[in-house]
């Protein structure tokens, strides 16, 4: 065999490394600079499809969200609604729980609460406000809690496979409501409208009470994660199931225990929307916040501080592109367009927060994301 | 004029972020035609240096030479083309394929031809070299000795004239290791350059021509192996003298700890792994167990730990002479065993995927046996911190720091956290299995010696072990296992190599008459 004709004589131009350790600072600057390595990329597709000002757009996008005071206070609700969702999976997805049915949890839960807002209201039970409202939450977080434990109680003892399973449930829900819809309202419009009892309480203005409660749940359940013993449970049977079992820890015990959390949390989220935002329910009150959430927990890293950061993000992009199809006169595609396009370079900045290229003839000397 | 080596390092240097240089300046020759053995303690980076050669690493600063040309080596492929063929600690084969699909996995149709021409290649490989492969066996139906004999005929496959071999005999039995060694020295006689890496040292004198030393990425030396010794090669690995006697005190005063009788355990496959097995172990000695791997280790040390389901006649007793308590631990959890304040440290085979969570740093694996405690809901993170800085200053943990994850810390390093969270548990029973496996023999002393420092406190200390060299030089009694069936128990101070060895493989009389009466009587 010729090796020498195989050999490469000359040193290639890069190699890439993994990295042990990365300053957080300096995560934090690749992140920033692959945002605006995007708007740029963007930018050149804006001009090169539309002909327009990229600039213009990026405002318009940018007032989406932060133009008007009302706009601003919307956001931040939108904001807190998907986190909330977000907040509720994550749990179960730290241990390694694949819980997609997040979607129907929402959605039971706000049928929970619509079925006592409709029933239990002037309506129907006549019941004091003081009393419809505990009601309302408490059905809506235990039917959520309930539609999430079902799955669980499979797994921990019959391991089924909770990804199909919690997939199928959100199936279940829809047409629960689905049901329930046609039921109250025979005309078969099929629209339950507002409810008038029982809804969820307005301090300050309009959004301010919503954000404070996922404001306070965020909190909480950052603390519940790395603080408590149950958090801890939580990581060791998501990290290795045979050392939970070598250490004592009864994996199954632990799987029910963290999906009646996450689905109750989802019921709660399914009581704001229902009794808070909309004040009724439909099939689409969920409005794939239950998907939507999972990809911000996970962009998260399931830090539900940083998750904060990616729903503000996806909040924004989302509002501005919405606010770019009504103020241009661009194919509807092109907002989504862009949001891929910035969501794609989040997600790979994330190759040079773990890796690092080397360049020929730098020795040792670090190569930085000039590459990009 | 000179020889032209096989292989040639100069100024190699490889560092993995700004805290760990595994290899610093190191040069170094591998003739052609040579068994050139590597060696180093755990972490002296002997994986890193030959991962540069087999294109998994870049360098960051020096060269390569192969047949005294300057190479770059960028991939796995270079590296093949080059005729550079590596087997690693962790196979690389893919499950589901058979012998055959493995070997021409990911090269060309036309260069390989069909399967029959394959097959007849690799018998012509075998037939040279004295390999068994069976070309149509799955890969996930193999032994461990059989994927890595896969592994070295794929490279020979391939055109390998330079074999790279990490930790090859770590998985392998007495047996296993010495049918390795001969088409090794086929491979040789065949003009091959070898390079192994091995811990065991009577192997390294055994099997090598010359030997390479590494410590702490440095290159050391080279010695000539008919002039070397064990004494001198750990010395040399090491960097100052090391005492190589494994000590085995004296205890007087011995208790009855825990007696199991009628033990009786089926593995996942329904076939009884641990048959009728009955015997002490007592505190203040150390109970070695013996048998070729399979043998029903696993469960034996498992069904004590309250892992494992107990088939019925099955009893495991538990004496707590202190307070004059005796408890069956069969049929109990793990968390009820504890509850009866059974204080049991086990160290299981796997480290990793069992005795710790590897994307937790030291920290956090301490808190595995303590974070129960009390009533609050939160955890107490002070007191596994304070233990964890504790184990990395007294048994010299290397770690850039108690938050790194343990994965990323070398096999004798991980062993060292796991030991080390146990033994603070202060156990009165404490079982380890293969605990030096993959370790360097100054860790591996390291470990002898926190185990006779339990048994001197007067913990009942179950051994699990491999090399019977070990096992008659630590333990006061050896149980052999043989076929899930307790083959007798022997004194560790007066019997032979020969008699172990021969009693892991041939069940004796006794043993065999009763499972005749058995049978008999069913
Ligand atoms: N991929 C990696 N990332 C970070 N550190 C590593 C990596 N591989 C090895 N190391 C470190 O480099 C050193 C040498 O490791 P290694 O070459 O595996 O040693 P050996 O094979 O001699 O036990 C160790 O300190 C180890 O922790
Ligand atoms: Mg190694």
């Amino acid at each position: 065999m010729d090796n020498a004709k195989a050999a490469k004589t000359r040193e290639p131009l890069f190699h890439i490394v993994k990295r042990t350790d990365i300053p957080f600072w300096k995560g934090w600057l690749i992140r920033i600079a692959a945002v605006l390595a995007a708007l740029v990329v963007c930018g050149i597709i804006i001009v090169a499809l539309t002909g327009k000002n990229p600039f213009e757009m990026y405002q318009y996008m940018f007032e989406g969200s932060f133009k008007t005071e009302r706009k601003f206070w919307k956001m931040l609700q939108d904001l807190a609604m998907l986190l909330c969702v977000a907040l509720a999976v994550t749990p179960a997805f730290k241990m390694r729980f694949w819980n997609i049915g997040a979607e129907g949890q929402v959605l039971i839960g706000g049928l929970g609460a619509a079925i006592c807002m409709k029933l239990l209201g002037d309506d129907g039970a006549q019941l004091s406000n003081e009393l419809l409202l505990p009601i309302t939450i408490l059905t809506a977080v235990v039917f959520g809690a309930i539609w999430g434990v079902i799955p669980a109680i499979f797994k921990a003892n019959w391991n089924t496979n909770e990804t199909l399973f919690t997939l199928m449930m959100n199936y279940i829900a829809t047409f629960l409501v689905a049901y329930f819809l046609v039921i109250w309202v025979p005309s078969g419009s099929s629209s339950l409208g507002k409810q008038k009892y029982g809804k969820l309480p307005v301090i300050g203005n309009d959004y301010l009470l919503i954000i404070l409660i996922v404001l306070a749940l965020t909190i909480g359940l950052y603390i519940y994660l790395n603080y408590t013993k149950h958090g801890y449970e939580i990581s060791v049977v998501g990290e290795s199931v045979r050392t939970a079992r070598y250490i004592g820890i009864n994996e199954g015990k632990v799987i029910i225990r963290t999906m009646i959390l996450s689905g109750a949390l989802c019921g709660l989220a399914g009581y704001l929307i229902a009794a808070g935002l909309d004040q009724t329910v439909t099939t689409e009150s969920a409005g794939g916040q239950g998907f939507t959430g999972i990809m911000v927990a996970w962009l998260g890293k399931f830090n539900p501080l940083a998750m904060m950061l990616t729903a503000g993000l996806i909040q924004v992009l989302n509002q501005g592109a919405g606010q770019i199809s009504q103020d241009f006169d661009v194919s509807g595609a092109l907002p989504s367009v862009i949001t891929g396009i910035i969501l794609f370079f989040i997600i790979g900045s994330e190759f040079f927060i773990n890796y690092e290229v080397h360049f020929r003839g730098h020795g040792g000397k670090r190569g930085k994301e000039g590459v990009k | 004029m000179e020889k032209i080596p096989a292989i040639r390092f100069e100024n190699i240097t490889k560092a993995f972020g700004t805290k760990v240089v595994a290899n610093k300046n190191v040069t170094m020759d591998i003739e052609k035609g040579e068994i050139m053995a590597l060696l180093g303690e755990n972490g002296s980076g002997k994986t890193t240096l030959m991962n540069m050669l087999s294109g998994i690493y870049r360098q960051d600063e020096g060269q390569i030479y192969i047949d005294g040309k300057e190479v770059q080596i960028t991939s796995p492929k270079d590296a093949y083309e080059l005729g550079i063929g590596m087997i690693h600690q962790h196979f690389k084969l893919v499950d589901v394929f058979t012998a055959i699909e493995n070997i021409a996995m990911g090269m060309d149709k036309k260069e390989t031809g069909s399967n029959k021409e394959i097959a007849e290649k690799v018998r012509e490989i075998c037939d040279k070299y004295g390999f068994d492969v069976d070309p149509k066996k799955k890969v996930y139906n193999m032994t461990v000795s059989e994927k890595q004999t896969l592994e070295i005929v794929k490279t020979l496959y391939r055109g390998a004239n330079i074999l790279i071999l990490d930790e090859p005999t770590a998985v392998l039995t007495p047996q296993e290791t010495e049918k390795l060694f001969s088409v090794i020295r086929n491979m040789k006689a065949d003009g091959k350059s070898i390079i192994i890496i091995t811990h065991k040292l009577h192997e390294v004198l055994a099997i090598s021509d010359r030997v390479a030393i590494l410590r702490k990425g440095e290159y050391i030396g080279t010695v000539l192996t008919p002039e070397a010794s064990v004494q001198s090669l750990t010395d040399m690995m090491v960097g100052e003298k090391v005492e190589l006697d494994i000590e085995r005190p004296d205890i007087e005063y011995k208790e009855k700890r825990i007696s199991v009788s009628h033990l009786t355990c089926l593995d996942k496959y329904g076939v009884k792994a641990l048959d009728d097995v009955t015997f002490d172990a007592y505190g203040g000695e150390i109970l070695g167990i013996a048998g070729i791997s399979g043998s029903g280790q696993k469960q034996l040390l498992e069904a004590i730990a309250g892992l494992q389901r107990c088939e019925k006649g099955s009893s495991i007793v538990y004496y707590d002479t202190s307070n004059n308590i005796e408890s069956e631990l069969v049929g109990l959890t793990v968390s009820e065993i504890k509850k009866l304040g059974v204080s049991l440290a086990f160290v299981p085979e796997d480290r990793l995927g069992m005795g710790l969570v590897g994307s937790m740093g030291m920290s956090d694996n301490m808190m595995l046996r303590s974070y129960k405690k009390g009533h609050s809901i939160f955890t107490d993170r002070k007191t596994p911190r304070d233990l964890a800085i504790k184990v990395r200053d007294e048994l010299e943990v290397k770690t850039p720091g108690v938050t790194t994850p343990v994965r990323k810390l070398s096999g004798g390093n991980v062993q060292k956290v796991l030991v080390g969270r146990e033994i603070a548990t202060e156990p009165t029973v404490m079982m380890a299995a293969y605990a030096v496996r993959g370790l360097d023999i100054n860790t591996s002393y390291t470990i002898y010696r926190l185990l006779n420092e339990q048994k001197k406190k007067g913990v009942a200390v179950i051994y699990v072990g491999e090399d019977l060299d070990v096992l008659l030089a630590l333990c006061d009694r050896i149980a052999v296992l043989c076929g899930g069936k307790l083959n007798g128990i022997v004194d560790g101070r007066t019997a032979t190599k020969e008699e172990v060895g021969l009693m892991m493989t041939h069940l004796q009389d006794a043993a065999v008459n009763n499972e005749q009466e058995e049978q008999a009587n069913g």
